[in-house]
């Protein structure tokens, strides 16, 4: 090929790729961070400051005391803040099952994981209700058999886990069986089905809770865990729990 | 591990990927930009994270989102903003006011679309109902049929834009709701299968609207690696035609870059998903040239 032929070829390549359309485009993509390098806009500011300056005049106002610093890690098998959870339910949600189906709550069982932070010692406030429950879980109430109870029993004598309940008392001896099991003083029987309160994550297998699953039925409180804390801080002055017998292990 | 595997070869090949066509500065004169800016997951985070945070200390923030916006705006104007879905759940902003906030500011910040989330329902359809005329924005969902709820006729399918004579198609996806969100909550809202639903839309965008660029926001999910069956961004990219981008939500993914995947024609589909709580905003740069054309050859993508 001579070069005048050479040249032909290039021109004819070049004038085909302007005059028909081209298809040619180009695509950029990245994901920017946002951060203090930022001048935050002013008029978004404020616009949002008198709406966080109400929120946190609510969230800080004073609703009462925590003698102590309390910790989910502070124990093994009951913890003090655990059992105030589950107490709290207990306490908030049995009058309102109770008026609602003529039942009592034989006890309460949540999930140690849903402790989501500590109470300081100090004021309480709303604040810390958010803190420790920063979801949006409700109590339910599981109508279970005792077959199913019995596994509830197996799945905690297991998993060996500050799990906390409530009117539940559970005693395992030095190789984690469990030997005694009781509501209320009575012993429970694997003939009769229980009212427990949970919560609507663990209802529906949460944290591997699969005896739920037998489940009679299913009562919705439409009462989430945090506003039965709200709602228990607004009535008490001084929060003291402490870590008791409700779950134990013997030694010997 | 085998994303692991997928993500890096995506990084091996995205340097640039197509070296077909002629490239676009001997067109610069012509060449039209647009840009499509997007969040998800913000989950009312309007609030930076503070210097204490264990995780995203000094991120996020509206009021700084804002000024990065601002600055994206002012340099081209042919921008969309765009959020897929769950605006709603994660501060006391949202307990105290319910979304009022999140949807004010969202119109302050001139959002053009948004999806819905499945937190979106978490005050139930009554409870986002009471913020829509908060919302200076379209919601779009091709998948959720509200018929029989009061949020008919509140949400389109889809939205065709027009910037600087390029059609821009934005269609919205959603997640299925049973076993994700209380009966309760979202009441009579019928799922329909995402990725028929899909097909269809990019047809319908294609072929009726005639549009040059065609975006899902979609809050499916990334990916599910041990459930394939699950619908997920990834998977509807490789099952459909004609999507140019597919903006997610949902798992919080944060994805260092938009990931290129393959779709049904062998064409490339970018799909970027930008983590949670307004940590990051994603950008996704079209360059058209005078033609308005395109094809899967020849288009370079640099991510």
């Amino acid at each position: 090929m001579n070069f005048k032929n050479l040249f032909l070829v290039l021109g004819l390549l070049l004038g085909m790729s302007c005059k028909t359309p081209t298809d040619v485009f180009k695509i950029e993509g990245k994901n920017i961070n946002i951060n203090d390098s930022l001048q935050p806009v002013a008029s978004i500011e404020d616009f949002v400051k008198p709406y966080r300056e109400n929120i946190n005049k609510d969230l800080d106002s004073v609703l009462g005391y925590s003698v102590d610093t309390y910790s989910k890690s502070d124990g093994n098998l009951n913890t003090a803040i655990g059992n105030l959870m589950a107490d709290v339910i207990y306490d908030e949600a049995d009058p309102i099952f109770f008026k609602r189906t003529g039942e009592h709550i034989d006890f309460v069982l949540i999930n140690h994981g849903g402790i989501r932070s500590i109470i300081s010692k100090g004021p309480i406030s709303k604040r810390t209700a958010f803190e420790l429950m920063p979801f949006e879980n409700s109590i339910v109430v599981s109508k279970l058999p005792g077959a199913n109870v019995k596994e509830l029993l197996d799945y905690l004598a297991k998993a060996k886990r500050a799990h906390p309940i409530s009117k539940l008392k559970i005693v395992l001896d030095k190789d984690g069986q469990v030997v005694e099991s009781s509501v209320n003083q009575i012993p429970i029987d694997f003939n009769k089905t229980y009212y427990i309160a949970t919560n609507d994550y663990l209802i529906n297998g949460g944290d591997g809770m699969d005896f739920f699953k037998g489940s009679e039925e299913v009562i919705v409180l439409d009462y989430k865990i945090r506003n039965a804390l709200i709602d228990h801080f607004m009535k008490t002055d001084i929060i003291n729990p402490v870590a008791d017998d409700r779950f134990i292990q013997l030694k010997d | 591990m085998k994303r692991r595997e997928f993500i890096q070869q995506t990084t091996a090949a995205s340097a640039l990927v197509g070296l077909g066509g002629f490239g676009l500065q001997s067109f610069s004169s012509s060449l039209k930009k647009i840009s499509i800016l997007h969040t998800n997951d913000v989950h009312s985070h309007i609030d930076p994270f503070g210097p204490q945070d264990g995780r995203n200390p000094n991120q996020g923030g509206v009021a700084r989102r804002a000024s990065l916006i601002e600055g994206i705006r002012a340099n081209n104007p042919n921008t969309l903003l765009l959020d897929a879905g769950d605006i709603f759940q994660g501060t006391p902003y949202f307990n105290y006011y319910g979304g009022e906030l999140e949807f004010k500011l969202m119109s302050m910040l001139k959002y053009d679309a948004a999806t819905l989330g499945n937190h979106d329902f978490d005050n139930g359809l009554e409870g986002l109902y009471a913020q829509l005329p908060h919302a200076k924005f379209d919601f779009i969902s091709a998948n959720y049929d509200f018929s029989n709820t009061i949020i008919d006729t509140h949400t389109k399918p889809y939205k065709v834009f027009v910037k600087n004579g390029i059609k821009i198609g934005v269609f919205g996806l959603g997640i299925e709701l049973a076993g994700l969100v209380d009966k309760n909550m979202y009441k009579e809202t019928v799922y329909l299968n995402p990725v028929e639903i899909a097909q269809d839309m990019s047809r319908i965008l294609k072929e009726n609207e005639k549009c040059d660029l065609i975006i899902c926001l979609s809050h499916l999910g990334y990916n599910y690696r041990n459930n394939p069956e699950r619908p997920s961004d990834l998977s509807l990219a490789a099952a459909t035609k004609n999507i140019d981008l597919i903006i997610g939500g949902h798992t919080h993914t944060f994805l260092k870059k938009p990931t290129i995947v393959k779709n049904s024609i062998d064409q490339n589909v970018l799909v970027n998903q930008v983590g949670c709580f307004g940590i990051n905003l994603g950008k996704i740069d079209f360059y058209f040239d005078s033609a308005k054309n395109k094809s899967s050859e020849g288009v370079s993508i640099l991510v």
